[in-house]
């Protein structure tokens, strides 16, 4: 396995390879959706909420927050579900019609059929990115180097977007990185909900079935995957912070 | 920003200026009517222990104070009324008119940010330099508060800097854009002793130089002496004596003052000579008398003393042959010279 | 005494507190209650009435057998708890030593803890619950075994990290110097001390807890019929889904109540004890 061979699953008498292979043709694309809503939406709230500081947008954004946390994302996505699906009728309950446009497939219906378990897979993982967000940014806030920027003369918005931002990224990038496992753990009950072939139900079937070799295999792929993101983040933060360059001028 | 060619007017000229902080008990009134008046050139020093509100009248001649402040009174700026106006007016004066030097060089200055950049800021905001422009002129200020190796510099981080350095590299962002008025709260506080006086000194040449007015915020009474023309004696909130700092160290009125001055370790006292302290302990914001602030540590204090506020007045301690001095030494205090 | 009295005032004038405290113990009352009564004895199937619309007999409705849908959520409520409090139960109980021990310690056990803690994060807790259970046999035992399990990791940390602020504090360097054994530090002062940050982080836990079963009971792997459980009924309703859609919402809404009146009850504790205890010192 760790020169890169992959067994063959008893249950599907496949290659796991090529068996993983399909199914992240699935899986990536759905985590990519997921991040970039999450990200994306909480940059923006916990934003928002640090400008308003203990205001109705802030108070606002912070109790919607604690609804996400508390709702189960399977739940979320059962109700999704109803209201699109059942009530509006919008996309269809759950499958996944494949990336070829042959068999009725094809790139937006793909992408249709991925959306409502983006939503349900983010939902959580934004409202905990928000609180993290806005944390961060309010311990930046109170920084000295903001009182210097302010006193060249800078206005609020300006300090915000030139200082304060960036510096603030740090921590965010951080629970970023950790809520990769959980993104993992998520995709699993999405993929089960919505009834996706990608790789959390695979290897759910696999542990169902005992079919050990696809559950090694798929749990090989994926410490990888960890490990691999872990990097990019470090890389990412060496971007950032000039402090954790190696070497530097005079 | 209308600002009249003749006459001239006076550089900083505060009036009762007054503010007030919301806490966990209600309203504080942190400074009680503070008044102080600076020409161009001149250099006034502020001093008082830590609570006495001068860090406080530094933020609000600056306009950063919490949002929650309530501020009454007037401040003055070469004529313009600064107390009331609008936060765009008042971010086109900091920096550009106004430039401040904190007390914490290791934290005033962003990390992620290259040392150029930090002082173009300034720059391209209120004088439209362009990148280029802006980086030739960093680096003829860098020069100018005598950074070694200013070259290098340009492009390195704050944190591959000294304290001192970056003190310098602070005093070049607040005199970036040729400000009037350069406030100095506790510049030297936090550095190493020997690098104290070089940047002092350097602020002083600089301040000189430029003919900015100087407000020099400090605990330190040798620092007063050596370098300001005015000292300014404040307590709990307010102005207790004023005064030309030959005069002041002269002769002093206000029993505060009288009772710093007396608690300066010297030299050649015999061992075993108790150093002198003010009894007691600087009071919370809120149980603060209506009155003097001082009353309850005053061995000169009465009854009134806790109810009135006292009113400044001028007063002369010199002998009535000898010229008076050309500013008016000043006291808050109707029993002064009973001691 | 007296701390505790201004500390009980403080509490029930903060929003947080009071608000999730009292959905909490509306559950927990819930919970105990129905080990004594419910409206409609849960293991009542009753066909001919599937699937009926919220009358005066039975207020939400009934499920696919005819059950009664607010008895089987009464019910399922003794589920959520009983899974959130030995789950919770066993990380402190095996976490929390094990943090104390590492942080009296220090060099190579504390090491081994450590490494042994972070291996565990590693994996995602729901995969290893899914595989143990794979293992043997799905079942409420097994799900609360192997969230517990997972508890354990979490409070060790938690202890570890808030003891090793304690021991650099001057008190215990004065109870070290006048010769106290590391044992009686650690249960005189140090937990007093981190006490609060465990209450904190313990409700934390119950909601993870309670919605990492119901995440294990929608997959069918965790509390089995005829016992109800909330996450299962969500499932059962998904194939319900087009002709009794509310089926779908109450078992949600019970959940997501129970982790929301845990979560406010955290944060209100949060606030409350520890500038308190940290004024106290």
């Amino acid at each position: 396995m760790l020169q890169g061979q992959t067994g063959l699953s008893i249950s599907y008498d496949t290659p796991t390879g090529q068996l993983m292979a399909e199914r992240m043709q699935v899986t990536l694309p759905l985590a990519v959706m997921a991040m970039v809503l999450t990200v994306g939406l909480a940059l923006a709230l916990g934003i928002y909420a640090a400008s308003q500081q203990n205001k109705v947008g802030d108070v606002g954004v912070m109790t919607l927050s604690q609804l996400g946390l508390a709702l189960p994302n399977f739940w979320l996505a059962i109700l999704l579900i109803l209201l699109f699906a059942v009530h509006l009728e919008w996309v269809s309950a759950g499958g996944f019609p494949g990336w070829s446009a042959e068999d009725g497939g094809g790139v937006w219906a793909s992408i249709a059929a991925l959306l409502l378990p983006a939503i349900a897979l983010a939902a959580v993982q934004t409202a905990i990115l928000t609180r993290v967000t806005r944390s961060a940014v309010l311990d930046t806030l109170r920084e000295d180097f903001v009182r210097t920027a302010r006193a060249k003369g800078l206005s609020r918005r300006q300090v915000l977007w030139g200082h304060v931002l960036r510096n603030a990224m740090i921590p965010v990038l951080t629970v970023m990185g950790l809520q990769f496992g959980n993104l993992i753990t998520s995709a699993i009950v999405i993929e089960n909900v919505f009834v996706l072939p990608g790789i959390g139900r695979l290897i759910f079937q696999a542990i169902a079935n005992r079919d050990l070799v696809v559950v090694r295999d798929v749990v090989m792929l994926l410490s990888a995957m960890v490990i691999l993101i872990n990097f990019c983040i470090d890389v990412l933060y060496a971007w950032i912070d000039p402090r954790l360059k190696v070497g530097h001028a005079g | 920003m209308s600002m009249a060619e003749n006459p001239p007017h006076t550089l900083l000229q505060v009036s009762n200026l007054r503010v007030s902080l919301p806490t966990a008990r209600g309203w504080a009134e942190a400074l009680r009517g503070v008044s102080l008046q600076m020409e161009r050139g001149q250099t006034v020093g502020l001093i008082g222990e830590s609570g006495c509100g001068k860090s406080l009248t530094a933020l609000a001649l600056m306009g950063l104070l919490p949002e929650r402040a309530r501020v009454s009174g007037s401040i003055l700026l070469q004529g313009q009324e600064l107390v009331g106006m609008s936060e765009p007016q008042l971010c086109r004066l900091r920096g550009a008119r106004m430039g401040m030097i904190f007390q914490e060089p290791m934290t005033a200055l962003n990390p992620l940010h290259p040392i150029w950049k930090q002082i173009a800021e300034p720059l391209r905001l209120h004088q439209n330099m362009s990148v280029s422009e802006s980086k030739a002129r960093a680096l003829e200020l860098l020069e100018r508060v005598q950074l070694p190796r200013a070259r290098e510099r340009l492009e390195a981080y704050p944190h591959q800097l000294s304290g001192g350095q970056r003190q310098r590299v602070m005093i070049s962002i607040a005199l970036a854009c040729r400000p009037d008025l350069l406030i100095a709260d506790e510049p030297t506080t936090a550095l190493d002793v020997t690098v104290q006086k070089e940047v002092l000194a350097l602020i002083k040449q600089l301040v000189r130089e430029e003919g900015v007015g100087l407000l020099l915020i400090s605990h330190d009474l040798g620092l007063m002496q050596d370098h300001v023309d005015r000292v300014m004696v404040m307590y709990g909130g307010g102005v207790v004596e004023s005064a030309t700092t030959p005069e002041l160290f002269a002769h002093r009125a206000h029993p505060y003052t009288r009772g710093l001055f007396a608690a300066r370790p010297r030299l050649g006292l015999a061992r075993g000579t108790r150093l002198t302290t003010i009894p007691g302990s600087l009071p919370e914001l809120m149980d603060l008398p209506a009155g003097c602030a001082f009353s309850d540590r005053c061995s000169l204090a009465v009854a009134d003393c806790l109810k009135i506020p006292p009113q400044a007045e001028n007063i002369s301690l010199q002998s009535p042959l000898q010229n008076l001095p050309a500013e008016p030494h000043r006291v808050s205090c109707p029993r002064w010279s009973l001691i | 005494m007296q701390v505790k009295n201004s500390v009980w005032r403080r509490a029930l004038r903060h929003p947080s507190f009071v608000a999730g405290g009292a959905m909490v113990l509306l559950m927990v009352l819930c919970a105990m209650l129905s080990l004594f009564w419910s409206p409609y004895p849960v293991g009542d199937i009753d066909i001919p009435n599937k699937l009926a619309s919220p009358s005066a007999a039975h207020w939400l409705g009934t499920d696919s057998l005819g059950r009664d849908i607010g008895s089987l959520l009464w019910v399922g409520s003794q589920n959520s708890l009983l899974v959130g409090f030995i789950a919770v139960g066993i990380g402190l109980g095996v976490g929390v030593p094990l943090g104390l021990l590492a942080s009296a310690r220090r060099g190579w056990v504390e090491e081994v803890i450590m490494r042994a803690a972070d291996f565990t994060f590693a994996f995602p807790a729901l995969l290893s619950a899914i595989m143990l259970t794979a293992i043997y046999g799905p079942g409420l035992v097994v799900s609360i075994v192997a969230i517990g399990i997972f508890n354990i990791p979490v409070f060790a940390r938690i202890s570890r990290g808030a003891a090793n602020s304690v021991w650099s504090r001057d008190f215990t360097a004065a109870a070290k110097a006048a010769g106290k054994g590391p044992l009686a530090i650690t249960m005189a002062h140090v937990l007093p001390n981190i006490a609060s940050v465990l209450i904190v982080q313990a409700t934390t836990q119950f909601a993870i807890a309670i919605l990492a079963e119901a995440a294990l009971s929608y997959l069918g792997l965790g509390t089995q019929p005829p016992q109800p459980s909330w996450g299962r009924m969500l499932n059962e309703a998904q194939s319900q889904m087009f002709q009794a859609p509310m089926l779908a919402v109450y078992p949600g809404v019970a959940i997501a109540m129970a982790v929301l009146g845990l979560n406010l009850l955290g944060d209100g504790l949060r606030d409350v004890l520890d500038p308190r205890l940290a004024r106290q010192r």
